[in-house]
C-alpha cells in the first residue's frame, strides 16, 4: 500500500500500471430530504497487484458505500460526487453503462455481503455461475459450448471447496457457508484481478468464518488478484490483510502495513479500536470507545472524532486535519502528526 | 441418572417394516394422493354445507313454484296439495333429511344433480353444460389476456430502468381498474352499442343464427363477445398490473439483484431471469384463485349483456329459487375452484424450487 501521491509514484520510479486500483478523493453523497449525507468525503488510496488491503470502521463509516462505489454499484439517492477511480488504469467513474457491465466480473468481482440472499431463490446454482461467463462472452465469439461450461463450473465449485454436485442444487438447498462459496466461485469465474470482499462473513458463525477467510486468501494467491476487504472485525482482519484502511464518518484516517498499524498506531481513533480488542495475555475491564460516532448531516466542525479524541486540542476544533503520508509508507489524518508528514 | 440402563426403544423402530403397511404409508405419504384427498374432502365439506343451508330456510321450493305458476294463471288452488306431493315424491324430496342426504351425496359423485325445478323436465347437467361454454370461453380468454397484459405491463411499471413516459401512459388502467366492471360495461354500451351501433348490445350471438362451426357464426360471436370481454379486460388488467409493479419493487430491492448487476449481466437477462421470474410467484397464486371464480367471475357483466352464460343462469336460478339449479351451479364452481387450487399446488413446485412435495 502506498499512500495516495502522485509525487510518491513518481519518486518511487514506478508507472500507474504497477496499481491495479487507484482511488482518487472519491466522493459519494446521499441526497436525503433532511441534506446531503456525505458517506464517503474525500478518500484516496492505491491497491497494488496481489495486495490484501482490509478497509475497517464501524457500522456507518462509510466503508460498504465505498466498496459499492467502487463496482459503481452505488443505487439512489446516492451517487459518486467527485473523484477517479482507476482500474487497471481506466477511469471507472466516467466509464459508460456498457463498459461497466464488461468489466464487472471479468476484472472486478463482489464477493458480497449477507451471501444468505444473494443468489437467486429459483435458479440452480451452476446457472447462476454460467450466466455470469455467458454475459461475457465477447462480441463476435461464440458462446462455449454446455459441456465445456459445466466443466468451468465444476472446476470452480472444487476451487472453493464445494462438491460439484452443487451445481445442480437450488440455493435454499445450502448452508450459509456454502452459500458464500458459491458467491466467491461466482467471484471468481472470469478470473478477476480485483476482488471486492463486502463483509463476507456476516450472518456466519466463527468457525465458518475462519474457513471462508482461508478460501478467499487461497483464491487470492491462485489469481494474484487484488483483494479489497471491507470488514468490521479487526481480529479477522489482521489475520487476512497485509494491509489495513481505518475510516472514521467517510474519511480514511489511517493506512498502513497491518503489523506496523497494531504495533503501533497513530491516529487516536486506531489506538482506541486497538485497544478495544479482547485479549488473553492481559485480563482487564472491557472498555469501548466512549461517544458515539456522529451523525453524517451534522457533523462537528473542524475533525469529525473531536468529540471522543482523548488528544483533543484547540486546532481540532477548527481544522480538518488533511491526511498526511509518514515514513513508513503510512498515512495518518491528524493534527498531531504533522511534524512528521513527508512533503 | 446418566447410569440408569432402561433405555425406551420406540418400537415402531425395531419393528419389522410390514409391505402392505410400507405400501399404504407411501400411498398416503404421496403428496399428490393426500393432495387429491383433500380436494375430495373440501367438496364433500361445500355439498354438505349447500345441503343443509337452504333446508334450514324452511322454504318449500315446490309449493313455492306452484304458487308462483297459480298466481301467474289465476289463483287455481284446486289439487295443488296433491301436485305439491307428486312433485316432491319426483324429486325425492319426501324422503327423510339423512336419506335425502345420502342420495345426495350418491348423485354428486356422479356429478347428477337432477332435475331443474324452473325449467322441468330439463336436468340440471344439461343447463349447466349449455351455458357453461360461453362463461368459460369468455372468462378463459378475458382472464389469459388480463394476466397477461398487466403483468407484463407492471413489470415494466415496476422496472427502475424502464422510461418515465411508461407509468403515465398506464396510467388508465390503473384508473380503470376502480371502476367495476358493470359500470364499465354499461357505458361501453351505450356509447359502441347504442350511440355508435358499432357493435350488438346483448346475447352472445344474433337472434336467429344457431351455433354452428363456420366462419360467419363464428365472426358474429366474437362480435358479440367483445363488449362483455372488454369490460372485464379493462378493469382486470390494471389489477394484475398494480400487483405485479408491486412486486417488482420489492424484488428489486433484494440482494440477489445487487449481486446480478455486480455479476456484470445483462440487463436484458437481470430484467427476465433475476427480477420477473422472481416477482411472477405471488402472481401465479393470483392466477390461481381467478380460475376459481373463472366461471362466476362475470356475473353482472353476463346479467348486463344478456349473456348466456353460467353466472346469467345462476342469476336467473336464484330469481326463482331453482333450488337443485342453485346447487348444480355453485357445485360446479366449488369443483372447479377445489380443482384449480389442487393444479395450482401440484405445479406451483415447478416454478419455485423452494416449495417442494414433501412427505409429513
Amino acid at each position: 500500500m502506498v499512500v495516495a501521491d502522485q509525487e510518491t509514484i513518481t519518486d518511487s520510479g514506478s508507472s500507474d500500471d504497477e496499481f491495479a486500483l487507484r482511488v482518487e478523493d472519491l466522493q459519494v453523497y446521499y441526497g436525503t430530504p433532511r441534506g446531503t449525507v456525505k458517506a464517503v468525503d474525500g478518500v484516496s488510496f492505491n491497491l497494488r497487484q496481489g495486495e490484501r488491503f482490509a478497509l475497517v470502521g464501524e457500522s456507518g463509516s462509510g466503508k460498504s458505500t465505498l466498496a459499492m462505489a467502487i463496482m459503481r454499484l452505488t443505487r439512489e439517492p446516492g451517487h459518486i460526487a467527485g473523484g477517479h477511480i482507476y482500474l487497471n488504469g481506466r477511469d471507472v467513474v466516467e466509464m459508460r453503462e456498457r463498459e461497466i457491465r464488461d468489466i464487472r466480473l471479468r476484472e472486478m468481482a463482489l464477493v458480497p455481503q449477507g451471501a444468505m440472499n444473494s443468489l437467486n431463490p429459483v435458479m440452480r446454482v451452476g446457472d447462476q455461475i454460467i450466466d455470469g461467463i455467458l454475459d461475457h462472452v465477447p462480441s463476435g465469439e461464440s458462446a462455449p459450448n454446455k459441456a465445456r461450461l459445466n466443466e468451468r463450473v465444476h472446476e470452480l465449485l472444487e476451487r472453493v471447496g464445494l462438491d460439484p454436485a452443487v451445481s445442480r442444487l437450488h440455493p435454499h438447498e445450502l448452508s450459509g457457508g456454502m452459500k458464500q462459496r458459491v458467491a466467491m466461485a461466482i467471484a471468481i469465474s472470469l478470473d478477476p484481478n480485483i476482488i471486492v470482499a463486502d463483509e463476507p462473513t456476516s450472518a456466519l458463525d466463527v468457525v465458518v468464518q475462519r474457513q471462508i477467510m482461508q478460501t478467499l486468501g487461497r483464491l487470492q494467491e491462485g489469481l494474484e488478484a487484488a483483494v479489497l476487504l471491507v470488514g468490521h472485525d479487526m481480529g479477522l482482519v489482521a489475520q487476512f490483510a497485509d494491509t489495513i484502511g481505518v475510516m472514521y464518518a467517510g474519511k480514511l484516517v489511517e493506512v498502513g502495513s497491518v503489523p506496523d498499524v497494531f504495533k503501533d498506531p497513530r491516529h487516536p481513533y486506531t489506538k482506541l479500536l486497538i485497544e478495544s480488542l479482547p485479549s488473553f495475555d492481559i485480563s482487564r475491564k472491557f472498555i469501548g470507545i466512549p461517544g458515539m460516532q456522529p451523525a453524517l448531516l451534522n457533523l462537528p466542525p473542524g475533525c469529525s472524532f473531536n468529540p471522543r479524541c482523548p488528544s483533543v486540542h484547540d486546532r481540532c476544533y477548527r481544522e480538518v486535519p488533511e491526511y498526511l503520508s509518514i515514513a513508513g509508507n503510512r498515512g495518518v489524518a491528524c493534527h498531531l502528526y504533522e511534524e512528521e508528514a513527508i512533503p | 441418572m446418566a447410569n440408569t440402563t432402561t433405555r425406551r426403544v420406540n418400537p415402531a423402530l425395531t419393528a419389522k417394516p410390514n409391505p402392505v403397511v410400507a405400501f399404504v404409508g407411501a400411498f398416503f405419504g404421496n403428496f399428490i394422493v393426500r393432495r387429491f384427498l383433500l380436494f375430495l374432502l373440501t367438496v364433500w365439506v361445500a355439498a354438505t354445507v349447500i345441503f343443509v343451508l337452504p333446508r334450514l330456510t324452511g322454504q318449500d321450493p315446490v309449493k313455492e313454484k306452484l304458487l308462483l305458476e297459480a298466481q301467474r294463471g289465476g289463483s287455481v288452488q284446486a289439487g295443488m296439495n296433491e301436485m305439491a306431493q307428486e312433485y316432491s315424491a319426483r324429486l325425492g324430496l319426501d324422503l327423510p333429511l339423512h336419506q335425502q342426504y345420502v342420495n345426495y351425496l350418491y348423485d354428486l359423485s356422479r356429478l347428477d344433480f337432477g332435475y331443474s325445478i324452473a325449467y322441468f323436465p330439463r336436468t340440471v347437467n344439461d343447463i349447466i353444460v349449455d351455458s357453461i361454454i360461453w362463461s368459460f370461453g369468455l372468462m378463459t380468454v378475458t382472464l389469459a389476456l388480463a394476466f397477461l397484459i398487466g403483468t407484463g405491463a407492471g413489470a415494466l411499471l415496476g422496472w427502475s430502468r424502464s422510461p418515465g413516459w411508461l407509468s403515465y401512459a398506464f396510467m388508465p388502467f390503473l384508473t380503470l381498474s376502480a371502476i367495476p366492471q358493470y359500470m364499465l360495461g354499461l357505458v361501453m354500451m351505450f356509447v359502441f352499442a347504442i350511440m355508435l351501433n358499432l357493435l350488438p348490445f346483448f346475447g352472445a350471438y344474433s337472434p336467429g343464427n344457431l351455433p354452428e362451426w363456420s366462419l360467419s357464426f363464428i365472426l358474429d360471436m366474437l362480435r358479440h363477445a367483445i363488449l362483455p370481454a372488454l369490460s372485464i379486460l379493462l378493469s382486470a388488467v390494471g389489477f394484475w398490473a398494480i400487483g405485479m409493479r408491486g412486486m417488482m419493487v420489492n424484488t428489486q430491492g433484494e440482494d440477489f439483484m445487487v449481486q446480478a448487476d455486480a455479476k456484470g449481466l445483462n440487463g436484458v437477462r437481470i430484467f427476465v431471469r433475476y427480477a420477473v421470474r422472481n416477482a411472477l410467484l405471488p402472481q401465479v397464486t393470483g392466477l390461481a384463485i381467478s380460475f376459481g371464480t373463472l366461471l362466476t367471475g362475470a356475473v353482472l357483466v353476463e346479467v348486463l349483456f344478456q349473456y348466456p352464460g353460467l353466472g346469467n343462469t345462476l342469476f336467473y336460478a336464484i330469481r326463482v329459487s331453482d333450488f337443485f339449479q342453485i346447487t348444480g351451479i355453485v357445485m360446479t364452481i366449488i369443483i372447479s375452484l377445489a380443482f384449480a387450487t389442487m393444479l395450482i399446488d401440484m405445479i406451483y413446485p415447478l416454478i419455485d424450487p423452494r416449495v417442494k412435495y414433501t412427505q409429513n
